[in-house]
């Protein structure tokens, strides 16, 4: 186990590396002046003002310096100031609560119900239920989730009233049923589809036959020995869609109204505030590798399979 | 949905075509789809069907009024008629889907290819970089780098879609060039001395691109979706600029008191996606008889 986790974090590091790096060249060594980049453009800077930016942002060291201070403030949770002078950390520390919630709420929608369907799918092949989730699953990947969330929240937000609509001044859990089960449809239908195959698969694997065999009731073949089998490629999906549904965030936090962190980088593009922009997308690309890191180990330590891959 | 339909004989596999008319999903999704395209090619044709047809044309009286005779989708914010608005809207989701998905291929083919037919340290730089995209949440790697760039065009949108559109379908291609590179004919033409451009042109391309293709069809639909995404949230085209993202983007704001700038656009942009996803999804089962067994 040790020498997988050596090597699970051994490569974690080049891929840490490479997508701070892109982003870093992306802000600041694309053809053009860097702080027009950082102030977005058609915003004028004074002299002075771009001559303190020059500094705090090393833009005089060398290319390779500057990235390590741009790592080294990355990781120490040093990420700059906005342009109102308000430092980001603390943009992040106010945000935080609301994404983790709104992130944590959508994957159990997204967990329960797709193992749900997948399993009714997949028991019931071929027949309505199958075709109904089938179907289902296609119409949801065919609607882009903005729209989802506008229907959402009209409909069931605005003109029913079951829900509030926006904000989060209701409260967990009931201020994120409706986000959550939004930016659950953005893995919804891969869960579905993937445990149904995999209980297609393990329908009438050997031990399923056997335990039909000896009598036990169907509701207990299918929990125990059907279902608790066929999860294993599921909880796989299911932690890398975390970190997917991270980044659902900027769009459902900006329609709802929740002061998350997705909700800052919505509000900064307007205002073409690109230290928010990219202080905090880094951020979240920081907790997505964390997060596919986690789930790797964890999925070593349930299949032993992986660790001698 | 009939991705269910159990592999019928052989006849079916070698005549994809009559199976897949057959399926009402398939023929619906394709009807919708080739309208679009026509849309895109001669917006004036329908833009003209309702009123003067002109989305430029515009008159602040009519700000935001609702569907009236004559303009069936009401005006939007700037008074100009919603119906040629979305009309033309097709345009640039149809321009970036084009451009997004044969740049993804190409690179994806180049890339995968080498990777898969040369291994060793080639396979090893390309695999690393294929790792770091997949280590971006994409949405958010393409806010970031949308953020800095100062052009915000058709070309553009499209050049950051495929920078992280193309590690997914390279190891695709990767993967079925590897399948292929040990076959029997492959060690036959190399046996007989044909040149690498030409066994790789000419016997492993052929080969292993199949499931590049259909991958690439199911993504056309995703590629609209992401762009509306990218434009609705301001990074992605700007206003001058005809775009369901766009018109989504403005109507945000006004979406209480005059819905109908949400609606319209929202249904013509779902109903693009979802026709190019469902037809994605007919030619897959259509064309990957393995895939289709599975599922």
């Amino acid at each position: 186990m040790g020498r997988y986790i050596l090597r699970r974090l051994a490569m974690a590091v080049p891929v840490l590396l490479g997508t701070t790096f892109i982003i870093y060249l992306a802000v600041y060594a694309l053809p053009g002046d860097p702080i027009q980049a950082l102030a977005g453009p058609g915003r004028v800077v004074s002299p002075s003002v771009a001559q303190v930016l020059r500094e705090r942002h090393h833009l005089d060291d060398p290319l390779i310096v500057q990235y390590g201070f741009y790592l080294k403030g990355l990781l120490t949770g040093d990420m700059g100031v906005d342009f109102d002078g308000r430092p980001i950390s603390e943009i992040v520390a106010a945000g935080w609560p609301v994404t983790f919630q709104l992130g944590v709420t959508a994957w159990l929608f997204e967990a329960v119900i797709g193992v749900l369907l997948g399993t009714l799918a997949g028991i019931r092949r071929g027949r309505a239920a199958d075709l109904a989730v089938l179907g289902g699953t296609t119409l949801v990947m065919g609607v882009p989730f903005f729209v989802a969330a506008y229907v959402a929240q009209i409909v069931f937000g605005v003109n029913l009233g079951w829900l509030p609509a926006s904000g989060t001044d209701a409260g967990w859990p009931l201020a994120y049923i409706l986000p959550g089960l939004v930016l659950a449809l953005y893995g919804l239908p891969q869960t579905a589809r993937l445990t149904r195959t995999s209980v297609l698969e393990n329908l009438h694997a050997d031990h399923v036959d056997t335990a039909v065999a000896k009598g036990l009731p169907r509701r207990i073949v299918v929990a125990r020995h059907i279902v608790r089998n066929s999860l294993i490629p599921v909880v796989s999906l299911l932690g890398v869609s975390l970190g997917y549904l991270l980044s659902g965030t900027v769009l459902i936090e900006g329609i709802f109204n929740l002061p998350g962190l997705g909700y800052q980088i919505f509000a900064a593009i307007p205002k073409h505030d690109g230290p928010v922009v990219v202080g905090i997308g880094s951020l979240l690309v920081l907790v997505f590798l964390l997060v596919n890191l986690i789930v790797d180990l964890l999925y070593g330590i349930l299949d032993p399979r992986i660790r001698l891959r | 949905m009939a991705s269910l339909t159990p592999v019928s004989g052989s006849a079916d596999l070698r005549r994809p075509l009559p199976a897949l008319l057959r399926r009402p999903g398939f023929v619906i999704s394709s009807v919708f789809a080739v309208l679009v395209c026509v849309i895109t090619v001669v917006p004036q044709v329908f833009a003209g069907l309702f009123g003067h047809g002109d989305p430029r044309r515009c008159d602040l009286a009519d700000s935001g009024l609702p569907p009236t005779p004559g303009h069936p989708f009401g005006f939007d914010i700037q008074g100009c008629d919603l119906y040629s608005n979305v009309v033309y809207g097709a345009r640039s989701s149809v321009a970036i889907a084009v451009l997004v998905t044969a740049g993804v291929l190409v690179i994806a083919v180049v890339l995968g290819g080498l990777a898969g037919y040369f291994g060793g340290w080639v396979d090893a730089v390309v695999s690393r970089v294929m790792d770091v995209f997949f280590g971006f949440p994409a949405l958010v790697g393409m806010i970031v780098i949308l953020q800095t760039l100062s052009v915000h065009n058709e070309v553009t949108v499209s050049l950051v879609l495929i920078l992280f559109g193309w590690a997914g379908l390279a190891r695709v291609v990767r993967g079925s060039v590897l399948a292929t590179v040990n076959s029997e004919y492959v060690a036959a033409t190399r046996g007989i001395g044909a040149s690498v451009p030409r066994i790789l042109l000419r016997h492993v391309l052929p080969n292993s691109i199949g499931p590049a293709l259909v991958l690439s069809g199911l993504n056309v639909g995703l590629v609209i979706a992401s762009e509306s995404a990218l434009t609705f949230l301001g990074v992605g085209l700007q206003t001058p600029a005809i775009s369901w993202g766009v018109q989504l983007n403005t109507a945000q704001q006004y979406f209480t008191t005059n819905p109908h700038l949400l609606i319209f656009p929202s249904l013509f942009l779902t109903v693009t996606v979802l026709s190019f996803v469902l037809l994605g999804d007919a030619l897959r089962d259509a064309f990957d008889p393995r895939l289709r067994y599975i599922r």
